[in-house]
């Protein structure tokens, strides 16, 4: 059996991250966009649109939610979900802000990061 | 597994059938359509409308391409299928494209009938049914000539009024008596024939035409039965349509007249339905869109299981000429059982006519006026027993229970069920209910939710009344669309309120403005972002996390999250050595595709955006700045060889062409800007249908704008004559200028000229000589802030941080 735990990564501070913009950290093969928001609070989603994969990292962030590059689908910081008449959801991971520190949440298990 | 669906056809009805599938279920097909149009879904009833030049082709689209990327619908344009084998369930297109099917939907539409005339086949010889028709009738239109329609029904009106709106004489040849005799009654007819007249058309009727002639190859008039000779530059046939069902015959689907479905819309194959106009229905074929969208529904609903059964259905007919206001419906053929309650009015030309049997509404005719026309047809559809209301039924509704003619007050007190939009069968509580439980304020927003007005738009009125007594005075019919939804402001009085208020960051128009949200959307950060960096040179601090992501990493994101990286090539002309430069970058960063642009410089596609930077520096190296081919802003300026080199070239147009491109690099402007300078009218950098074209002339330099060669195709506007290249320079800059300080967000010259007028614009900027000198330096002083190569900025260091990851760790970092 595999023993899940949740780590805390430290990954940079809130001011690395531009107001209302992103940054990614790339976890092996997995991409995460880290976005502030106009209130600087910090979301982690993955940086893959349920649509068709665009780079959610590059879109604009606004409102608790990020607006697709490539087709302007828009989707929840919070949640990953996306908003209003389309569909699907992206993962989304948890943060904790220590002071100035970003803490990415990640279930560890026996045979590695998932 | 998903079922598939293959749908031949991409017209009005299998769109709509689409809507209601995938609200059933999105998921339940895969579906692929095959169109033999090279070209999304537009609304066919709005195509007399773009003849006669009141809208313009993309404002009737109603599936554009992100409709079908969004709803996983594999278009194919420009795809005729010739062949369906029922066996191995397959289709194949012209071109040898196979597709195989679960479900196979026809939906072939009609074909225009054309009379086998003598002359048929001449050039210049069109029908009226799809957008290249109303192509060719435009081009013919430009060389003016005259027009001759055969058919005096409803196209054939339509296409005679659109191309005297464009500026030909136009003549009418209608074989019977009167006009639309198969909707109108004679007296209508008369009327019709009438209003067509006073609008300067030609009509002839009981005349049959004999021969179309022609000269080289190309129609020259026609002759008709009894000897007349009508000289003629185009001839339209509007005679009547066949349902297309060829396909389906040649497969061995049972056709009579058209393709036989059932009730729920099934051929004789189980596997194979079909809708729209290519299908014969217990005995009746149908020309117009309401039995089509009720068939769309039945079908749709079979198609995810349900039984739903379209049983036929009674058609009322509009003309759609601007000033005719007509409307007919059902039967009105005189017979022994039948009675008619008649009203004319000859001082205001209104002409109604009633026709019943055993007390219930069988026909209706109205001319001249139609309010009531809807309230009619209710009453024909549901068969209501109007013994009761008899001697007041003709006066129409207002009249019924001695209530007043308010308009307003006639739409109020219409039943629940009355249908307001007769194309998509749309009835009165539908969008009462829309408006109030959505909360809708627009006409768009009611069109889009409803569909109510959005197909051939003769109710609009209808809707706005209905509006208006719905939402009583916070109806407002001439308000302007709101830039976005975070705002009631249109985009002209956010410019202007940033003007008037001094307001000079994004937040302090939000504050001021009492923007709805905290931190607006993706729709109205990069406007507000332009109008600031626009109004305010020098004080603004752009604001990247407003700007899109092109115009953030300048360059073009790809489908894969990659780059695009297209340097400046003055003018077009390039070296030995940024050849050199280019080929060296393109192996040192693997870059897997380079490609010569339409804007006549070099693209490399696939760059990594860790390695933007680096590609940036050694472009850099070698001279060049950054060719912006992301920005709304001056895109390219695309010349000729001109007078160096070519024996026409009357002046050095790709000197001429560099020196504005040096010029005016680097400057925002609403929509992206493109230009071109010709040498001579043989115009080879197509000039003409660039937001700002030069051709050059003899004597000097002819400057054109408001051309379009995108989504939408339309040619230059003269804006005048410069005789010399700094006087040409001074009109080229103060018209962008202008056009900075008018244009909407994403609005393209020509939108902005047809929004505030050529005429308007020509004055601004040839008849005010200060007004002109003022634009220029204003243009000017703005440059001194925007030309900076951004490329060279963000190698030197300016936000770095876009381009690296914050955190790398893999499963090592973790263990
Ligand atoms: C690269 C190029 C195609 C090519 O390989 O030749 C191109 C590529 C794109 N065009 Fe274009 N257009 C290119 C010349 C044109 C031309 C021809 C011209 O400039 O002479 C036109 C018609 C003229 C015009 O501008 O209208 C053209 C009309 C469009 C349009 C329709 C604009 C409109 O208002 O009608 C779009 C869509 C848009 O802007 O919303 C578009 C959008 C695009 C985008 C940006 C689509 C996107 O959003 O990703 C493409 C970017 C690809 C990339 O990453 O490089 N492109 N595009 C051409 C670049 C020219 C250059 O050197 O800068
Ligand atoms: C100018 C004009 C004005 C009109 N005004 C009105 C009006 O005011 N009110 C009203 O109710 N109706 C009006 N109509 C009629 C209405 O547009 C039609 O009833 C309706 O569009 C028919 O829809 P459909 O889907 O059956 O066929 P269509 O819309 O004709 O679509 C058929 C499509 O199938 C494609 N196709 C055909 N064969 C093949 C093949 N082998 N392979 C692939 N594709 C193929 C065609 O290219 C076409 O795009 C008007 C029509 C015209 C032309
Ligand atoms: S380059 Fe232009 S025409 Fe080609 S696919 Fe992209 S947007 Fe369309
Ligand atoms: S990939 Fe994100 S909207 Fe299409």
């Amino acid at each position: 059996m595999n023993a899940f735990k949740k780590n805390w990564i430290k990954i940079g501070k809130l001011s690395d991250i531009p107001k209302r913009g992103s940054r990614c950290v790339k976890n092996g093969d997995l991409t995460i966009a880290l976005f502030r928001s106009a209130d600087d609070k910090v979301f982690a989603l993955e940086d893959k649109c349920p649509h068709k994969n665009g780079p959610l990292s590059q879109g604009i962030v606004h409102d608790g939610c990020v607006t697709c590059p490539l087709h302007n689908w828009v989707i929840s910081l919070e949640t990953g979900e996306v908003q209003g008449p389309d569909e699907g959801s992206t993962l989304s991971f948890p943060i904790k802000q220590d002071g100035d520190d970003i803490l990415l949440g990640l279930q560890t298990s026996s045979d590695g990061i998932k | 597994m998903t079922q598939k669906l293959v749908i031949i056809g991409n017209g009005m009805a299998p769109g709509r059938m689409l809507e209601h599938l995938f609200e059933e279920d999105a998921t339940a097909y895969d579906v692929t359509i095959f169109n033999a149009e090279p070209r999304v879904n537009y609304n066919r009833l709005m195509l007399s409308p773009v003849l006669s030049g009141e809208k313009t082709y993309e404002d009737i689209i109603t599936h554009d391409d992100a409709w079908y990327e969004a709803n996983n619908v594999t278009l194919l344009k420009g795809a005729k299928i010739t062949e369906i084998d029922r066996n191995l369930k397959t289709v194949t297109s012209e071109a040898g494209v196979v597709a195989s099917y679960d479900k196979l939907v026809i939906a072939t539409g009609s074909n225009p009938f054309i009379i086998p005339l003598p002359g048929h086949d001449l050039d210049g010889v069109l029908v009226y049914r799809d957008l290249d028709d109303v192509g060719a009738m435009l081009t013919a239109a430009k060389s003016k000539g005259r027009a001759v329609v055969i058919g005096g029904g409803l196209l054939g009106l339509e296409a005679a009024a659109g191309l005297k709106a464009r500026g030909m004489d136009v003549t009418v040849l209608h074989l019977m008596p009167t006009l639309m005799e198969r909707q109108l009654d004679p007296a209508a007819g008369y009327l019709l024939e009438k209003a067509i007249k006073d609008k300067g058309i030609e009509v002839l009727t009981e005349v049959n035409s004999k021969e179309i002639l022609g000269k080289d190859g190309r129609v020259s008039g026609i002759t008709l039965d009894d000897g007349t000779v009508i000289d003629a530059s185009i001839v339209i046939m509007a005679v009547g349509i066949r349902p297309s069902f060829s396909l389906a015959k040649d497969a061995d689907i049972d056709c009579n007249r058209g393709i036989l479905v059932d009730d729920k819309m099934q051929t004789s194959d189980p596997d194979v339905y079909a809708l729209g106009e290519c299908v014969e229905h217990r005995g009746d074929c149908y020309g117009l869109v309401a039995p089509l969208y009720e068939m769309a529904k039945v079908l749709a609903n079979n198609l995810t299981g349900g039984n739903a059964e379209f049983t036929g259905s009674v058609t009322a007919t509009k003309l759609k000429v601007t000033g005719v206001d007509l409307y007919s419906a059902g039967d009105f053929a005189e017979a022994d059982d039948r009675e008619e309650i008649v009203l004319r009015d000859a001082a205001q030309g209104i002409y109604k006519r009633l026709v019943l049997k055993e007390n219930r509404i069988i026909g209706a005719v109205q001319y001249g006026e139609t309010t009531d026309g809807p309230w009619f047809f209710d009453l024909l559809k549901k068969g209501t027993d109007i013994s009761e209301m008899r001697d007041s039924l003709i006066f129409g509704q207002a009249y019924q229970g001695g209530a007043s003619l308010d308009p307003m007050q006639a739409v109020a007190a219409l039943p629940d069920d009355a249908e307001i939009c007769g194309c998509n069968g749309i009835c009165k509580s539908v969008i009462v209910t829309a408006i109030t439980d959505k909360k809708l304020n627009t006409l768009d927003e009611v069109r889009s939710h409803t569909k109510a007005s959005a197909s051939c738009g003769t109710c609009t009125g209808l809707v706005e009344q209905l509006m208006s007594v719905t939402l009583g005075d916070t109806y407002d019919p001439s308000k302007v669309a709101a830039v976005c939804p975070c705002t009631d402001l249109g985009h002209d009085d956010v410019r202007r309120l940033i003007q008037v208020k001094s307001l000079k960051s994004i937040p302090a128009v939000m504050q001021e403005l009492e923007w709805k949200t905290s931190c607006g959307c993706a729709k109205c950060r990069p406007a507000l972002n332009y109008y600031l960096v626009s109004d305010w040179p020098g004080e603004y601090e752009d604001d990247y996390q407003s700007r899109y992501i092109n115009e953030r990493v300048h360059a073009n994101i790809q489908k894969d999250g990659t780059y695009s990286v297209v340097p400046r090539m003055w003018g077009g002309m390039t070296s030995s050595d940024e050849l050199r430069a280019i080929a060296d970058v393109v192996d040192k960063f693997d870059i897997p595709a380079v490609k010569v642009t339409g804007g006549q410089r070099i693209d490399m596609l696939g760059v990594k955006k860790e390695d933007l930077l680096g590609v940036w520096s050694d472009l850099g190296d070698a001279g060049f700045v950054s060719g912006q081919a992301y920005a709304k802003g001056l895109r390219t300026v695309k010349t000729c060889v001109g007078s160096d080199w070519c024996r026409f070239g009357t002046q050095d147009s790709t000197g001429f062409g560099i020196r504005i491109e040096k010029f005016m690099w680097g400057s925002w402007t609403p929509a992206k800007l493109k230009l071109a300078v010709s040498g001579c009218p043989r115009n080879c950098s197509e000039a003409t249908c660039k937001d700002i074209g030069v051709i050059c002339v003899d004597s000097g330099y002819d400057i054109h704008f408001a051309g379009a060669a995108g989504l939408d195709i339309k040619g230059t506007e003269l804006l005048g004559h410069a005789s010399s290249e700094d006087e040409a320079l001074e009109y080229i800059v103060a018209l962008t200028q202008l056009y900075r300080e008018q244009g909407h967000y994403l609005e393209r010259i020509y939108k902005w000229a047809k929004r505030v007028g050529v005429d308007e614009i020509r004055s601004q900027i040839l008849d005010d000589d200060i007004g002109r000198k003022n634009l220029y330096q204003r243009f000017v002083y703005s440059q001194k802030f925007a030309q900076h190569d951004p490329w060279s900025e963000r190698v030197s260091g300016k936000d770095k941080h876009e381009f690296n990851p914050l955190a790398i760790f893999g499963q090592e970092a973790a263990e």
